[in-house]
């Protein structure tokens, strides 16, 4: 189990196109535990954590995993880390036992090892009812566990999943949870997802990325202390006249009017409320609100910003 | 036993074993082919090609190896991702195709064996004949897994690749005279059938079957520009291709 740090230091990535993805993205963590990214579509996960795996070559910059460069240490690198793509598929012509029995033949295992263990892996996210069935004739979520299966059955100690839970069914999903808690425990899981209660339930560390840039990471707990606002009070409908507070009020999705303020305000606001007999709710800001609340910040910032 | 057998093993697999063993039809169409040129060619000289046929199908088989590699390596690349897999792990660009490309003459296997037969018993040479036949198919070989796996590792999407693919089988197979002599292609255009290098390598096999007569001239040349062609395709191919993505 490695000790060491993730480093990324001033990694840009732009594309042929012009494309700017990553601007000068810096920041270190523990490769322990599971760490992950989330942000808007676009904001540049799957290109960080392309060039993390050592897929994609940045423009400048330099990262490393427990001291091994992705650039210059690549083959040693390679050794140590295992990647499920965002857009990963299983070969249509093979069963999933032959899917992961192949990918560790790729890592250097012989045959009929690398069939034992993938059928060790196979019980372990719960669909040894399909091994030996030809792939093309799996639902979409089946064969997403597949591929993270190929993952955990391999010996690398370094483990991307790039939105490995996107299209499974919330069950699923939640035993998936188990499984990345637990290979948590003994190695380090890169994570992308657009699920943020998922982010919030399995990680260690969570990044925000917005539009190529970094723009928060820590612990669930360490991102909430950084904001001004940490108290979140929900009330049902959107026609609610408040006082004056500090903070911000806005419509959730749900139709629920949501107010995030000062723990001071929250408990000014939620006796005005309780007095008025209206039916609230108050908690501390969950990653949703971080999140929404870090990005949409970036954005008005940009907004402001000169040319 | 070695951690690049197992690496080239799982190429092999992946590519040809698993796939012939759930879609049979693959394997007819690599010996097809091959074979409809020869009948046709045949039946058109009434029988006075049949020898230049058989050599046609023997060169075109060894080239179109590197077609179907290219689509292969696409198909894999772009719509399963298993590039971006198999990157991230200890097999390196070499062992991935070296497997993939064996892969390609199991599938060309069965037409190679009936072709070879065909040759035995209609087509009369000498071993060193023999000897620059093999190494003609050899360098055609070459060249075009070469070029196939450079086409797949730069193109980002599959019908981008089909389109480069049927270009280049279009160009190298199916203009230039791999079935028959050149002589019957009149003479302006000859010249451009001498852009392409399967010309020469079925001019050399040619030759050496005593199916033309080449000056010792025209035969070195002709050997020269194969292995050199050979050699920048390879050399573009080292240089160029992208294991890791740019
Ligand atoms: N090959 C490419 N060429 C040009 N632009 C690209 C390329 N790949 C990605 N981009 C652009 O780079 C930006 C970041 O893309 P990326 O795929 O990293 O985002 P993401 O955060 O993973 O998004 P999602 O949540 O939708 O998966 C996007 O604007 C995207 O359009
Ligand atoms: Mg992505």
């Amino acid at each position: 189990m490695g000790s060491g740090e993730l480093v990324c230091d001033g990694i840009v990535k732009r594309f042929s196109n012009g494309k700017v993805a990553l601007s000068s993205v810096s920041f270190a963590t523990p490769t322990s535990g599971i760490f992950t990214l989330i942000g808007r579509n676009g904001a540049g996960k799957t290109t960080l954590t392309r060039i993390l795996a050592t897929l994609l070559e940045p423009n400048s910059g330099r990262a490393s995993i427990n001291g091994l460069d992705v650039m210059s240490d690549a083959n040693e690198l390679r050794h140590r880390i295992a990647v499920v793509p965002q857009e990963g598929r299983t070969v249509s012509w093979m069963t999933p036992r032959q899917t992961i029995s192949s990918y560790l033949m790729w890592r250097g295992v012989g045959y009929s090892e690398s069939m034992k263990l993938a059928d060790v892996a196979i019980r372990r996210v719960g669909i040894d009812a399909y091994g030996m069935k030809m792939n093309s004739t799996l639902s979409g979520g089946i064969k997403r566990k597949v591929l993270v299966a190929m993952a955990l059955a391999s010996d690398a100690d370094i483990i991307f999943l790039d939105e490995p839970t996107t299209g499974l069914d919330p069950i699923s999903r939640k035993q998936l949870w188990n499984v990345l808690t637990d290979l948590g425990k003994e190695r380090f899981v890169f994570l992308t997802t657009h699920y943020l209660e998922e982010a919030e339930a399995v990680s260690d560390r969570i990044g925000i990325l917005n539009d190529g840039r970094l723009l928060s990471i820590g612990t669930t707990q360490e991102l909430r202390s950084r904001l001004k606002y940490r108290y979140a009070l929900r009330i049902p409908g959107t026609g609610v006249d408040l006082p004056p507070f500090e903070g911000e009020k806005f419509t959730r999705r749900d139709g629920e009017t949501q107010v995030m303020t000062t723990e001071e305000d929250a408990a000014k606001l939620s006796r005005e409320l309780v007095n008025r007999k209206v039916a609230f709710s108050m908690n501390p800001v969950d990653l949703d609100d971080i999140f929404y609340y870090i990005v949409t910040e970036d954005e008005r910032s940009k907004e402001a910003r000169p040319l | 036993m070695s951690k690049a057998t197992n690496q080239l093993l799982a190429s092999i697999l992946v590519n040809s074993v698993y796939e012939m063993r759930n879609y049979p039809v693959v394997l007819l169409n690599t010996v097809l082919s091959p074979f409809s040129f020869l009948l046709i060619i045949t039946l058109a000289s009434r029988g006075a090609l049949f020898g230049e046929a058989i050599e046609g199908g023997l060169v075109m088989t060894m080239f179109s190896a590197g077609t179907s590699l290219q689509a292969d390596l696409s198909h894999l690349k772009n719509d399963f991702k298993l590039q971006d897999v198999v990157v991230a792990t200890p097999t390196s660009a070499f062992v991935y195709v070296s497997g993939m490309t064996l892969s390609e003459l199991i599938y060309a296997s069965p037409a190679l064996v009936l072709l070879s037969a065909l040759f035995v018993v209609y087509v009369h040479t000498t071993l060193l004949g023999l000897a620059a036949i093999v190494g003609v198919m050899m360098l055609m070989f070459l060249s075009s897994v070469s070029l196939g796996f450079l086409l797949a590792t730069i193109s980002s999407d599959i019908v981008q690749s089909y389109a480069f693919s049927r270009l280049f089988t279009t160009l190298f197979s199916t203009i230039p005279p791999v079935y028959y002599p050149i002589t019957y292609i009149p003479l302006p255009f000859r010249y451009l059938a001498y852009l392409s290098p399967t010309t020469y390598a079925s001019e050399i096999a040619q030759n050496a079957a005593g199916l033309l007569s080449q000056s010792e001239l025209d035969l070195a040349l002709a050997w020269l520009i194969l292995a050199a062609t050979t050699a920048v395709f390879f050399v573009i191919t080292v240089k160029k291709s992208r294991w890791r993505d740019r």
